[in-house]
């Protein structure tokens, strides 16, 4: 059961403002969801079964795709097309409020 | 002289090679379909009228030149999902509206050198979470074949375009049924390619060890058509495979096993037409010679909730990108980080949000090895299961959904009802595996047993799309 504080904590970890009338019918759906994804917590798969991520012992179909460091495009090719994406830009800069 | 519309790609080709109709005929025959009912279907979001006439005339060259492939000139519909260079694209959200594709994805710049027609961009739930359509923030998209009905989801634009014949074939995103679920509920054929055996670059992601591209058309044969062109190995996805294994032809069907899962009957909540048609497509089955096997998946029960705790987990952590800064809606706040915070806030929907908020929530310390972990070896544990009933089946047949399309509004408040859709089509995703839906109830005059359309799902091995192929051209006597 997630209390609306912890919801709150949820909320400024993933970077989304939710509004205290939110807060109520959010934390209901999501508790119901967590309510009915917790069934998976109760199985007891043997230990050699348990999940180890992808490293040692892992599935061994499973390999890292890597290439050479080369042929890079022209410097400033593409880069009139993604500033022009961007809310705020200055020149060729992306703008962003001050940091410090 | 009325323009007729060919029934499926096949036919459409013929016709543009025999000089019976162009392909700007044709382009302008579905564009103005596209006028009549898009208004009441709103399948589409935008309309590419002028490049879509404008790639017509490419084609129509190339037909006359000889230079040309089963796709040229043929009027395609793109999930809104998929990029198209200097075209706009949203995944059905308010954070990227007014965005502009920068790049095409691999499979769009596959069709185009095949010389598709792209006819525009279709709706889906808001960055593919749901299953009906109901989640984009453009509206919902209503089913052709009963307006009061959702088309399914996510891929619902792409489905309720093939099926109101605005066009020849559409491109759909799979994550966890969201091609075969929509391409059942209109009475198409969809198929969810192996994973990894079509590029995801330029696929807005979702969840990324699970998502790939697929087609929605009107026929099997049509469907295989839009995959040859759009699968193989891409340096750009490094989890890409190419599918160069030779297909033994020795192996007929009456060699052929299929499996039917025990737990398909033991399933609350499928209704009886479902259940009773699943077992007439069962002894269809075998009466066209293949032997059906009874087989167990042990673990099956567990696909629904581990699939939404890996996949939230994977999308928390694909949606981070998007915060304001570099494409997409920007609210301005007290501060930079304050900038994040009301963007995201006023650009994701409510599903969205409480999917990122799920999976920030199970990856997080204390909970990501009662959660995740578990979840992670739940899809380990199916995979096994998949691999030993192919051990022995060649296989496995389910029906793709408890029911027929439901109605509009009835699930869209209870998330876990919405969830549940995905309970036959999400294992094969977690697997990687082949699956296909095609429509289980249609009666030789193109309607459907009891009104609404049924889909069947079809399974197969890694890279055994051909195995999908021939058994669903069998069932529906396609030649």
């Amino acid at each position: 059961m997630i209390l609306n504080e912890e919801l709150k904590k949820l909320s400024k970890l993933a970077r989304i403002e939710i509004s205290e009338e939110e807060l109520g019918g959010l934390g209901k759906d999501i508790n119901s969801i967590l309510d009915y994804i917790g069934q998976i917590t109760q199985i007891n798969p043997s230990t050699t079964e348990l999940y180890s991520g992808y490293g040692a012992g892992a599935d061994k179909n499973l390999r890292n795709v890597m290439r050479e460091d080369e042929n890079p495009h022209e410097g400033g090719e593409f880069s009139d097309d993604l500033l022009n994406e961007a809310p705020n830009k200055e020149n060729k800069y992306v703008k962003v409020k001050k940091i410090l | 002289m009325k323009f007729q519309m060919p029934k499926n790609i096949k036919e459409a080709h013929k016709h543009l090679i025999d000089g019976d109709f162009s392909s700007e005929e044709l382009t302008k025959e579905c564009l103005k379909i596209i006028k009549e009912k898009n208004k009441n279907i709103n399948a589409y979001l935008e309309v590419f009228e002028k490049s879509a006439l404008k790639q017509a005339d490419e084609a129509d060259k190339k037909i006359k030149e000889g230079n040309c492939t089963e796709l040229t000139g043929i009027p395609l519909a793109i999930k809104d999902n998929i990029l198209i260079k200097g075209k706009k694209v949203s995944a059905g959200s308010k954070i990227l509206e007014g965005y502009t594709a920068t790049y095409d994805a691999t499979v769009i710049e596959k069709l185009k050198n095949a010389g598709a027609v792209f006819l525009g961009r279709t709706n889906m739930d808001e960055f593919a979470m749901g299953s009906s359509t109901e989640t984009s923030a453009f509206g919902v998209t209503r089913n052709p074949l009963d307006t009061e009905r959702v088309p399914g989801g996510s891929s619902g634009g792409s489905a309720s375009a093939v099926a109101m014949n605005s066009c020849l074939g559409a491109l759909g995103s799979d994550t966890a049924g969201s091609i075969r679920q929509p391409s059942s509920f209109c009475g198409l054929v969809g198929l969810k390619p192996t994973y990894g055996s079509v590029s995801r670059n330029g696929l807005i992601a979702l969840g990324s060890s699970l998502d790939v591209i697929g087609p929605i058309a009107k026929t099997v044969s049509d469907v295989e058509i839009i995959f040859n062109i759009i699968k193989g190995k891409d340096e750009l996805d490094s989890t890409s495979i190419s599918q160069n294994h030779k297909i033994s032809k020795s192996q007929n069907q009456e060699e052929k096993t299929i499996g039917v899962p025990s737990f398909v009957n033991e399933i609350d909540g499928l209704d009886n037409f479902t259940k009773n048609n699943f077992n007439e497509s069962v002894k269809k089955l075998e009466k066209l010679g293949y032997k059906i096997k009874e087989i167990s998946l042990p673990n099956i029960k567990y696909a629904v909730p581990a699939y939404y705790i890996f996949l939230p987990a994977e999308a928390s952590a694909n949606l981070a990108r998007f915060d304001g800064v570099r494409y997409g809606l920007h609210e301005n706040g007290k501060n930079g980080i304050d900038d994040y915070f009301k963007t995201r806030g006023a650009g994701f929907g409510k599903e969205v949000r409480r999917r990122i908020i799920i999976g920030t929530y199970v990856l997080s310390a204390g909970y990501y090895d009662a959660y995740y972990n578990k979840a992670q070896t739940v899809r380990e544990l199916i995979k096994k299961d998949f691999e030993e009933a192919f051990k022995e089946v060649d296989a496995i047949i389910t029906p793709t959904t408890t029911g027929p399309a439901f109605k509009i509004g009835e699930k869209i408040n209870d998330p876990i009802k919405m969830y549940l859709e995905d309970i036959f089509t999400g294992p094969a995703n977690h697997a990687g595996l082949p699956a296909i839906s095609i429509p289980s109830n249609k009666k030789p005059d193109g309607n459907f047993e009891s009104g609404l359309p049924l889909g069947l799902q079809i399974i197969a091995s890694h890279t055994r799309e051909d195995v999908l192929f021939e058994i669903s051209k069998n069932f529906l006597g396609e030649k």
